[in-house]
């Protein structure tokens, strides 16, 4: 049999875990070959290991049938083996192109050539059909094209075998068909695709076989003809997965979060909310759908403090909360798991123990009178880490060990064990499986029925289909349209998130 | 093979024995004796009492100084104004010894609260300036290091004396001399300013990891943003450790002002314990038992230092040469810590 890499037999360990257990995976040449496990199951370091980050402890790595051993990732970047990571690895402040060779510059009289670079970096991005602007800097560019540029740096590298990381995790549902497009045209140029992803959608529209592991172990490797997104979650998981969630229509009372007239600017101070009007009850869910870059984000960063409001009025609860700080916000009552887990969610260099208390450290019993009491919040942390089934070494272990999923999972237990009265979640399940969205799913129906009131945002039309009671859909910086998720469909939905129809103007 | 613990306390470790090693080197290269010459450094340090004292003396400024590097650091700030705070702490431990008469139980604390007021003020403004208009803070502690340095030269000449290179001696009673530890040690310099120091790296280790205002320094230090959205007042933390940064340079000061010297004096240039301090904290690990131990070190050198001359004929600038080297190692300990790791990896 053909085979571009081989990884047999591989054990890899962290203090305190094992993070790969005896784990083989067989890529066959121009195939897209899906990796699928639980947040946590060992996905991320197999593939460190394959792209040299990590030594494995036992087991043998063969690429074209030779055995190698993979020190470090220059070597399988000489090898042909290429990673576009789960967390980005971008210089901010330098252009697509200084990114794209940072480490093998193309060199001309002691000078890096940059127009032979630009020149390379076009024909590349040309042939694989990956749109960039290669003279505009990271910062300023979207996550999509970010992504772009992480592939750019693989094929120019020379890579023959592509390793993505949670690729759609990030993407928007456009730039999702767009990557598929672009992975699509890889294997017609003869390269093979290792694809990690948690939507088992996308493995069965692209991938040729799908290789399974569960709590580092490797349960084995199916054809994606032969079978079904039931069959592969249950072989994910262990057990049955429902995928939609049972719910009680919803029992509306007070309103919680009244939005009138908000205006918000950006940064570069251009209008992005603008007179918008929005109603949240306890015990609904609203669900806030729209394209990304339409407002969303500013106005869930005005809700919380996070932004200056320029004009307007946000209450909760009848008490206005415009353009309180941040801590007065969290304590009138709001939660919020932000969209950027990285940026806003985690300090990632402390304990994950300590980053359960972010908010709440100053307040008995994790202090008294200014002084920490360990114990307590190391009691706090591990009874959330346990209910939240956070999967990690200890509670003492840094945020950073985390596997992505498992990130997420700590930072919604946080969040709903405050009892807020508001829940305001940014895409929750961004990069979690489908047994813990479903599980996330289930906790945050259970606390609309508590009488919370839950605004949710979320790129994926099925989670707000599924979640929602009251769907608002936001366009260019207002609601342009509320409907009920049973009266709809999800074309109607992308006519009124693309602006192309109106339904009636402003919420209530 | 090696925990992460250790590979923490490895590298200062192998950093300061290469530094010598490299020294050793340069002394041989010098037609110079290396064992006579770190003999006689040792000899300088540890050899009697009077020398211990000495050594300990000079490491108590260090302690304080380094404490005040690393303290900032931790909340994510390169305090590079720390000899700008020293110089001061100093000033105004002399000035406030000079104009308050008071028994001692009043005046002493107040010549010392006075220091550190005055570090902390000047630690006060770079902080100001970057959490209100995001200035960053190297260069504007840089400017505030020569301010401190010519205001106290024209305030010595011009205020606390009548155009003298130095002021009075500060009265007993505000005076950190102590005749027993004197007597201790031959007479030497020692001073009561090593409890302080001692005592200011407890405090240090006690506000960061024991107390929540610690607890949102050091958020602050790894991630503003983060900081931000749990609640914390992200440009008062920056402000508020360079505040308590600069107190810790300020008493540095006042160990000099009112330990070792009793008088502030027109200085040519800077003390350099503060810069120094950069060094401490770096090879201390920005930890306060690191900085101790650290400054013990460069407390070690530097006055054994002042033996190598005449025990071993070898010229003080080559000690400074030796520091420097050790410095370097400390530095690039990224390294070394590449080193052990892969010595890690296959010696699995
Ligand atoms: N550097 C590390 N140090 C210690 N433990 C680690 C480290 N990296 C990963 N782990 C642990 O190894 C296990 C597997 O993590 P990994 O990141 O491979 O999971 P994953 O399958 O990619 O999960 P996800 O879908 O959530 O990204 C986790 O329990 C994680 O805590
Ligand atoms: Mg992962």
């Amino acid at each position: 049999m053909n085979y571009v890499i081989e990884m047999l037999n591989i054990r890899k360990e962290f203090p305190g875990i094992v993070a790969n257990d005896n784990i083989t995976l067989q890529v066959k040449q121009g195939e897209i070959h899906a990796l699928l496990g639980e947040n946590g199951a060992g996905k991320s370091t197999l593939m460190n290991v394959l792209f040299g980050l990590y030594q494995p402890e036992k087991g043998e790595i063969k690429v074209r049938g030779e055995s190698v051993k993979i020190t470090d990732p220059n070597v399988a970047n000489r090898l042909g083996i290429g990673m576009v990571h789960q967390h980005f690895m971008l210089v901010d402040k330098f252009t697509v192109t200084e990114n794209i060779i940072l480490g093998s510059e193309p060199i001309k009289k002691g000078t890096v050539d940059i127009k032979k670079a630009e020149k390379e970096v076009e024909r590349l991005s040309e042939l694989y059909g990956l749109r960039v602007d290669p003279k505009a800097r990271i910062r300023d560019i979207s996550v999509g094209m970010q992504q772009r540029v992480e592939i750019l740096k693989t094929l120019y590298r020379g890579a023959e075998i592509l390793i993505f990381d949670e690729p759609t995790a990030v993407l928007t549902p456009q730039e999702i068909k767009e990557l598929i497009e672009i992975m699509r045209a890889l294997i017609r140029e003869g390269k093979s695709i290792i694809l990690i992803t948690h939507k088992l959608k996308e493995i069965m529209q692209v991938c040729d076989r799908c290789t399974v592991i569960r709590k580092g172990e490797g349960i084995g490797t199916v054809d994606v003809a032969d079978t079904n997104p039931n069959e592969l979650a249950s072989l994910m998981v262990g057990r049955e997965v429902t995928f939609s969630t049972e719910k009680q229509p919803a029992q509306p009372k007070d309103v919680t979060l009244a939005i009138q007239d908000l205006n918000v600017k950006d940064a570069r101070q251009v209008d992005m909310v603008k007179s918008l009007n929005l109603e949240v009850k306890a015990g609904e869910i609203v669900g806030l759908a729209g394209v990304d870059g339409n407002g969303q984000s500013e106005l869930i960063e005005a809700i919380t403090g996070l932004r200056k409001a320029d004009s307007g009025d946000i209450r909760l609860n009848g008490k206005s909360i415009t353009n309180l700080t941040p801590r007065k916000v969290t304590e009138a009552g709001i939660s919020h798991i932000p969209q950027d887990r990285h940026r806003f969610g985690l300090v990632l260099d402390f304990p994950i123990g300590e980053n359960m208390v972010l908010q709440t450290y100053h307040h008995e019993p994790f202090s008294k009178k200014g002084v920490l009491r360990y114990k307590e919040i190391y009691q706090k942390a591990k009874s959330l880490i346990e209910e939240y089934d956070v999967r990690t070494p200890s509670v003492y272990t840094k945020a950073r060990a985390l596997s992505g999923g498992n990130q997420q999972k700590a930072i919604i237990g946080r969040e709903v064990d405050r009892s807020p009265d508001l829940i305001i979640a940014a895409q929750p399940t961004r990069g979690l499986d489908v047994g813990a969205i479903e599980f996330i799913h289930k906790k945050l129906i259970e606390e609309r029925d508590k009488g919370r009131a839950v605004l949710l945002l979320s790129f994926e039309l099925d989670e707000i289909m599924n979640l929602s009671d009251r769907i608002a859909v936001m366009f260019d910086g207002s609601i342009v349209a509320e409907v009920k998720p049973e009266e709809t469909t999800e074309q109607e939905l992308g006519l009124l998130m693309a602006g192309s129809k109106q339904q009636k103007a402003g919420g209530q | 093979m090696f925990s992460n613990r250790l590979v923490n306390i490895l590298i200062p470790t192998i950093s300061v024995f290469l530094g010598l090693l490299v020294g050793a080197f340069i002394m041989l290269g010098f037609g110079y004796n290396p064992l006579t010459g770190y003999l006689s450094l040792w000899e300088g340090a540890f050899g009697d009492s009077y020398f211990f004292g000495e050594t300990l003396r000079q490491v108590t400024p260090y302690i304080l100084s380094g404490l005040a590097v690393a303290f900032a650091f931790r909340t994510g700030l390169f305090n590079i104004g720390v000899e700008g705070q020293v110089i001061m702490g100093w000033l105004a431990s002399v000035w406030v010894g000079l104009a308050i008469d008071a028994p001692m139980i009043i005046h002493l604390p107040l010549v010392i609260i006075a220091a550190a007021l005055a570090g902390a003020a000047w630690g006060f403004l770079p902080g100001l300036l970057k959490a209100k208009l995001g200035v960053h803070e190297v260069i504007v502690t840089i400017m505030m290091n020569y301010i401190a340095l010519y205001t106290s030269n024209a305030l010595v000449r011009n205020i606390i004396s009548d155009g003298q290179d130095r002021t009075d001696r500060i009265p007993e009673t505000a005076s950190l001399t102590s005749e027993w530890l004197a007597a201790l040690t031959q007479y030497s310099r020692l001073h009561y300013g090593l409890l302080i120091a001692l005592f200011a790296a407890a405090i240090m280790w006690f506000i960061l990891n024991q107390t929540t205002r610690g607890y949102e320094l050091r958020s602050v230090g790894f991630n503003q943003d983060a900081s931000r959205y749990a609640g914390m007042n992200v440009g008062r933390n920056i402000i508020l450790s360079m505040v308590i940064s600069g107190a810790f340079a300020g008493l540095a000061g006042a160990m000099e002002g009112i330990g070792t010297f009793g008088y502030q004096s027109v200085k040519g240039g800077f003390t350099n314990i503060g810069f120094d301090g950069i060094a401490v904290a770096l090879l201390g690990g920005n930890a306060a038992i690191g900085v101790v131990l650290a400054a013990l070190l460069f407390g070690t050198l530097k006055v054994g230092a002042l033996n190598m001359p005449t025990g071993a004929g070898v010229p003080t600038e080559l000690v400074d040469i030796v520091i420097a080297m050790i410095i370097f190692f400390v530095a690039s300990s990224y390294m070394i810590r590449w080193f052990l790791l892969k010595m890690k990896k296959e010696g699995k």
